[in-house]
């Protein structure tokens, strides 16, 4: 019972960021209509925010210590942070510690840009073209742009702790009566999980309770009326277009201490959060979080020893697997609606 | 009469027979040469095929540089490197047999069929003699297999699996890197004297002919100080979350969690086990500990912090104090402004172990190249006294134990020389039970 309770924990972080990506998936489809296989790559983008606050945070000036040689036996160059030196070792050893939960201060406008720009240069031309074309345009959109990042921060991942107090984890066996270290959670991974909580929850409250929100979800049902009504939805979706992207780009940036970024990290997402959006129901913004945690949850559970012995590589399948059944049972998804895709 | 009868039949057969020609890749019909791409201008062209994209693209960017600082030195160009501290004093800085060095690269993207396609290319089209290269197990020894078959000569580059000069070894291949025996010969006595005899150790393992190899070497050396192996895991090279492959391992009983990993499989991996506080526990009243069998610097600035005080091995390190390796990184830190990895190390050495090789040889005729190889002893080259030898062709030298630094001075100071273990106590006969099966056969010049 403790191994399932623990991989059910495991599942949560990853489910969280399906769950994520796949929301803005669902939010650009429904809205615009567009099958965007750069969202993985807005992902990405969000994570690499993270680093570049992170090293912007660190940028240093340079001194000589002639005590010390460097590997070419020259006096060393010793590093010292601007903000360190401005602001005093505590304060500012603090902020850089502090980098990532600070870098979505940073992310959400530089997100926001980034999707506006998208949408505006590149996908806006593809509205009216099959969704092959979409497909095939905004793919080759996400290779350009990990090509991008690994030109400017290679290809291997680059770490980005998370604070210091979120270190270690958290015993949760302990409080269920199982034995110490039975089911252990690492801080940041909860945090993740809340985190993501409360961005989904934003989402839906900003489409539910506010005037943008409510024209925006009647454009997705009926555009052709809503535009009959003097209403510029265009305009809102191309919004809409820079909100799903700085929704990827907030889980890509709180997602670095769990996994450290590379450039590939988008591809390594995306297909994935495409199965999630088709068994969550396309255009179904519930149907893709409720779809991200359960098979962030299954993959979890397929990857435990006691599984892979009577079916070895089913971590590797198990979302296929799933999907295939659930679609054969229920074609339009868990909560897909009517009409969406049957054309 | 006419001399020409031509039947349906016979037009068939001959066009059968010419079609099969023209459809065998220039690679297996041998060249007009006395051998494969024998050099006849005043110029020869070595092939270096390297990871330029993929999960390995650093190390073989790296590996890159140094090359191209080997092709250098070989043409007479820069300080000379390690060509001055070289125990040879075949090579001249006129090149490889008077002829100018000319290079060219390849991608092998860390996949043995781009690999082998890229290898191929340049053997046929770029009339390459010489093949080296090479950051993953998998892709050496498929690279190895294709060279051995088109008749020059493989200086296998970052390539750690047993296999490669186990049962997949080739009498055109040569490897200058160590292996798992040698890591696992290495580091057991070192944590037996850290951690004592009783402990239980976790191996998550990399699911390829590196990853097995590396953890049957570092089980069975661990095993014979005492330990005893609870569990491996296998994990498939694409993972990039270990979460639920970390999760686990305390409830185990394990005490030590050993990481049969590589490149950022070992950064994602590592990383986990410290977000789950693994290094903080006690477990059997004892303190968690956390092994990294293979090193690299490159990784250990990808895992920062998270390395401090975890116990590997390396085939060579920046710091070492002998001529040659100060030869090297003085050469090498000043073209390129950061110190050389062990992957630039290896590969610099592997060129220039072929030309003199060559030169010694007087040709560069594999069969002549690999006769000059075999069982050749050697210094100078920043590891020692070192031997290639002749029954499988591996270099025996010593091995470096390193740990990361507790407080680096810089970017590069990341791991610190714990043990320099003498290469007696890393050798093995060539019938070892972990190197059976396969034969070297005979070297094929094309």
């Amino acid at each position: 019972m403790d191994i399932i309770l623990l991989q059910l924990l495991n599942g949560l972080d990853k489910g969280s960021a399906y769950a994520l990506i796949a929301l803005g998936l669902t939010l650009i489809f429904g809205t615009l209509g567009v099958v965007n296989f750069a969202h993985g790559a807005i992902f990405m983008i969000g994570a690499f925010t993270a680093v570049t606050f992170s090293k912007i945070l660190s940028f240093s000036f340079v001194t000589l210590d002639p005590t010390q040689k460097n590997f070419l036996g020259e006096p060393l160059e010793v590093k010292t942070a601007y903000i360190v030196h401005w602001f005093g070792e505590s304060t500012g050893n603090g902020l850089i510690d502090w980098a990532v939960p600070l870098a979505i201060l940073f992310s959400i406008p530089v997100m926001l840009f980034v999707g506006y720009a998208m949408e505006r240069g590149l996908i806006k031309h593809f509205y009216h073209r099959p969704h092959a074309d979409q497909i095939l345009v905004t793919f080759g959109l996400a290779i350009v742009l990990q090509e991008i990042i690994k030109y400017f921060f290679g290809a291997n991942p680059i770490q980005t702790p998370a604070p210091d107090m979120f270190r270690g984890s958290f015993d949760f066996g302990v409080l269920i009566g199982y034995a110490e270290n039975a089911i252990i959670y690492p801080y940041w991974r909860l945090v993740y999980f809340v985190f993501a909580g409360l961005v989904i929850g934003g989402v839906f409250a900003f489409l539910r309770y506010t005037t943008f929100g409510m024209v925006v979800r009647a454009g997705m049902a009926d555009r052709e009326t809503v535009g009959l009504l003097g209403i510029n939805i265009d305009k809102r979706f191309t919004i809409m277009f820079g909100i799903a992207a700085a929704v990827a780009g907030v889980a890509g940036v709180m997602y670095t201490p769990i996994n450290s970024p590379n450039y590939h990290m988008g591809m390594d997402f995306l297909v994935l959060s495409f199965v999630v959006v088709v068994v969550g129901g396309m255009g179904s913004l519930p149907g893709a979080v409720l779809a991200g945690f359960l098979l962030g949850i299954l993959e979890s559970f397929a990857s435990m020893n006691q599984v892979k012995v009577y079916f070895p590589g089913i971590d590797q399948i198990i979302i296929y697997l799933v999907a295939i059944i659930i679609l054969l049972a229920r074609p339009r998804g868990l909560m897909g609606r009517a009409g969406v895709m049957e054309e | 009469m006419s001399i020409i009868n031509p039947t349906r039949r016979g037009l068939l057969k001959t066009g059968a027979v010419a079609g099969a020609g023209m459809a065998m890749p220039l690679v297996f019909t041998g060249s007009a040469g006395a051998y494969m791409n024998e050099p006849s201008g005043g110029s020869v062209v070595l092939g270096f095929n390297v990871p330029q994209t993929g999960p390995y693209a650093d190390e073989g960017a790296d590996e890159l540089r140094a090359y191209e600082l080997a092709v250098e030195h070989l043409n007479g160009g820069g300080d000379g490197g390690m060509m001055n501290t070289f125990s040879s004093d075949a090579l001249k800085g006129n090149g490889i047999l008077g002829r100018k060095v000319e290079f060219v690269t390849g991608d092998t993207q860390t996949k043995s069929d781009a690999a082998r396609a890229s290898a191929k290319s340049m053997i046929e089209k770029d009339g390459a003699v010489m093949i080296t290269g090479g950051s993953s197990s998998g892709v050496a020894i498929a690279v190895q297999g294709l060279c051995q078959d088109a008749g020059v000569i493989f200086m296998a580059g970052l390539t750690h699996s047993n296999d490669t000069t186990g049962k997949d070894k080739k009498a055109n291949g040569f490897r200058h890197f160590f292996n798992g025996y040698m890591s696992g010969a290495a580091l057991a006595p070192v944590l037996e004297k850290l951690y004592g005899s009783d402990r239980r150790a976790y191996h998550l393992t990399a699911d390829y002919t590196w990853g097995w190899t590396q953890q049957e070497s570092i089980a069975a050396a661990t095993e014979g100080k005492g330990w005893e192996t609870v569990n491996n895991v296998l994990t498939p090279l694409a993972t990039t979350d270990f979460s639920s492959y970390v999760a686990p391992v305390l409830n185990s009983g394990a005490d030590v969690l050993v990481l049969n990993h590589y490149g950022g499989n070992m950064v994602n991996s590592l990383t986990a086990a410290v977000q789950f506080g693994l290094r903080d526990k006690q477990v059997n009243g004892k303190n968690f500990e956390i092994v990294v069998p293979l090193y690299s610097r490159l990784m250990a600035r990808g895992a920062g912090a998270n390395v401090k005080g975890i116990f590997g091995s390396t085939n060579w390190h920046w710091s070492l104090t002998d001529e040659g390796s100060k030869a090297f990184v003085k050469s090498f830190g000043t073209k390129y402004g950061f110190p050389p990895s062990q992957a630039a190390h290896t590969v610099y050495c592997q060129t220039l172990l072929y030309a003199d090789a060559c030169e010694r040889a007087g040709t560069h005729n594999p069969c002549g190249v690999a006769e000059a190889l075999e069982g050749y002893k050697f210094s100078g080259l920043g590891n020692g006294d070192v031997e290639y030898r002749a029954e499988d062709h591996q270099c025996f030298k010593d091995v470096l134990v390193v740990k990361g630094k507790e407080n680096p001075t810089s970017e590069f100071d990341l791991l610190e020389v714990v043990e320099v273990t003498p290469r007696s106590q890393v050798e093995y006969a060539v019938d070892h039970p972990m190197f059976a099966g396969g034969a070297l056969g005979q070297c094929n010049a094309g």
